[in-house]
């Protein structure tokens, strides 16, 4: 059985699984991306993960993203986030997974509803490994996992402030980190360097260049 | 009666076992473990969000960095999610010398592992026995890139160029002889080819001789037979891919069931352990190197008998010829946008993932049609192992520790991004 049939076949049991959930479904590049709402998310989770035809026994990655800027031309010191009209949330996590019986990977997008205090689910009860993908992107954008146990950061220092990878947080942080010979001790200040942008972001219309 | 507490010691960031810069918070009950925090970030760099503020190809060189011990296969994962989304073309020769490269790399992270678990476990000698065959390997990657370690050698479209006709040659100095040189440069007369052909001839008999020193070892038994045990159910759970799954009996490798470049036109086998502890883990590994080393074979067979091009004949991602630039103003004009401006890749996202030697390793790549990826995210292999450590660790002694983390192959380059 090819690729193609295998999505096909998912993509119709997914249709009827979760017809009042899916908030949209779409295969592109032979990739099957589904859309649920956050309020779905932990039900539609344990499903994929317990159904016989679904059994998606991996949890590949979940990854958060920040569409603030999506589609603008400039991107550095966060002006840009005044400039463009955003419809829909900020944040999503999205999950890959993986089936490993039926040899199939889905890709499931969640949209936080609350772009202050983004919210979703955890999804550790349905696989232990979404314990450090979500300290992950709790570090790294500050989305909020309801009920996960150890909710920490992990890759960021000890005692740093803001959410780095968020779109506003600008490349070079906030803070540089100097010995002080006079206090005898390291000192936080901050930075001193100005962000540049090497080379412009330039978007170009579709199938530009393509002859 | 005397209270008994817990004792929380700290282990690294500076230890030798702590393969870089680990830091482990290991509560004990006697020499017990009772949980194992491990932190990490130390070598946080911010990878994903470099290459957001960067071209397509300038973030190349990044994923080098990422697993600093099989840096062509990140790479691969990198160029591929950006040919699937743009929808280029690899010529086949291509294909094949990333296939080839591929598993030198998996063979150049199985030697480091090998010798660097052997050092953790006491057996200092494999870590000599193992660099030794590294530096040939490492010979290879200079030859077509110029860089022993951070290749850069992989491109979207294709690999940046040919594999040469000659092999670098040593030279005489101080303390090497002419004799001495010119018995080392024997097997470098020929091609890189050739030179990879010797390598291949002597492989597996370097092979033997580790498997002669532990496989059978009473000390290196004791040490593996047993320990960090995970079930199947678990290693599927916990997100575990690679080794650390087929060690535990899962028969899954990418390179079989979701067949990327050439792996399909190759036979080879996906070595599967049966009690899932350290010992199944490290015997799965030493066979997957005898297996790396027949696809090399058959790689440089095919590479000999078909010539062609490297790199995709598109003029929008892939540089123009030298010559071509330097004659028509066509080409200096695309030469000179694809290394200022870069090449927009059409908005959309995908996932590419590979057969990594720790695990799968993917590239996730959303696109709004810029020249810069809008967000990267790196699916690395040893980020779900590490977060496992508290579970194969739990029941275990402090010395274990050292084993479990030496089978799972940390590697904080690509953990901590």
């Amino acid at each position: 059985m090819t690729m193609a049939t295998d999505l096909n076949i998912l993509s119709s049991n997914l249709t009827e699984a979760f017809a009042d959930k899916v908030v949209s479904l779409e295969e592109k590049l032979g990739e099957l991306t589904m859309v649920v709402k956050a309020a779905d998310l932990l039900g539609v989770l344990t499903r994929l993960r317990n159904d016989a035809e679904f059994s998606f026994e991996e949890l590949i990655d979940v990854c958060g993203i920040d569409y603030s800027t999506y589609g603008s031309e400039s991107s550095e010191d966060g002006k840009y986030l005044a400039d463009i009209e955003r419809s829909g949330p900020r944040f999503a996590a999205v999950y890959h997974l993986l089936s490993i019986t039926h040899n199939i990977r889905l890709r499931l997008r969640v949209f936080a509803e609350d772009d202050g205090m983004p919210m979703l689910d955890s999804a550790i009860p349905v696989w232990p490994s979404a314990n450090w993908y979500e300290r992950e992107a709790f570090d790294l954008y500050g989305i909020i996992f309801v009920g996960h146990p150890d909710l920490r950061r992990l890759l960021t220092d000890y005692g740093f402030v803001g959410n780095p990878f968020r779109k506003d947080f600008p490349l070079s942080g906030t803070v540089e980190m100097r010995y002080d010979a006079a206090q005898q001790r390291v000192v936080y200040e901050p930075v001193s360097i100005e962000p540049r942008e090497i080379t412009p972001r330039s978007l170009r219309e579709e199938n530009f260049g393509r002859h | 009666m005397a209270e008994i507490k817990n004792y929380t010691m700290n282990f690294g960031p500076q230890h030798p076992a702590a393969h870089g810069v680990l830091r482990l918070v290991l509560e004990l009950d006697g020499e017990v473990i009772e949980r194992a925090d491990p932190h990490i970030g130390l070598l946080h760099r911010a990878t994903e969000k470099l290459a957001e503020h960067k071209t397509y190809l300038q973030s190349v060189p990044y994923m080098d960095r990422l697993d600093y011990v099989s840096m062509m296969v990140n790479e691969h994962a990198y160029v591929m999610a950006i040919e699937k989304m743009a929808g280029i073309q690899v010529p086949l020769r291509a294909q094949y010398i990333r296939v080839m490269f591929d598993e030198i790399t998996r063979i150049l992270n199985h030697l480091l592992w090998l010798g660097a678990s052997g050092i953790d476990l006491g057996a200092m000698t494999m870590f000599f026995y193992t660099f030794r065959e590294r530096e040939d390997l490492f010979d290879v990657y200079e030859a077509v890139s110029g860089a022993r370690m951070h290749a850069a050698y992989y491109r979207p479209g294709g690999v940046y160029r040919d594999l040469p006709d000659t092999m670098p040659q040593y030279q005489p100095n101080k303390i090497r002889s002419a004799a001495d040189v010119k018995r080392m440069n024997e097997n470098r007369q020929g091609s890189v080819l050739d030179f990879l052909e010797d390598f291949t001839n002597r492989f597996p008999g370097y092979v033997d001789e580790y498997e002669t020193l532990l496989t059978d070892n009473r000390i290196w038994k004791q040490r593996t037979v047993g320990i960090g045990v995970v079930t199947p159910e678990r290693a599927m759970a916990m997100g575990f891919t690679g080794p650390m799954l087929r060690g535990s009996g899962v028969v899954w490798d990418l390179r079989k069931k979701q067949p990327y470049e050439v792996y399909d036109r190759i036979d080879f086998d996906i070595p599967v352990g049966v009690e899932g502890d350290c010992y199944d883990r490290y015997l799965v590994r030493v066979e997957e190197m005898r297996q790396s080393n027949r696809i090399i074979k058959q790689c440089i067979e095919w590479l000999r008998k078909n010539p062609g091009p490297v790199i995709a004949d598109s003029v929008k991602f892939a540089p123009p010829k030298r010559e071509a630039m330097k004659q028509n103003m066509e080409e200096l004009i695309h030469h000179f946008k694809l290394f200022t401006e870069g090449f927009q890749v059409p908005a959309g996202e995908a996932y590419a993932a590979v057969e990594h030697p720790k695990g799968e390793f993917g590239i996730y790549l959303v696109s709004d049609g810029a020249n810069k990826p809008y967000r990267m995210k790196i699916r690395a292999p040893g980020f779900p192992h590490l977060a496992g450590l508290d579970e194969m660790a739990r029941g275990h002694m402090i010395a274990d520790v050292v084993a479990i983390i030496g089978t799972q192959d940390i590697v904080f380059g690509e953990i901590d991004r």
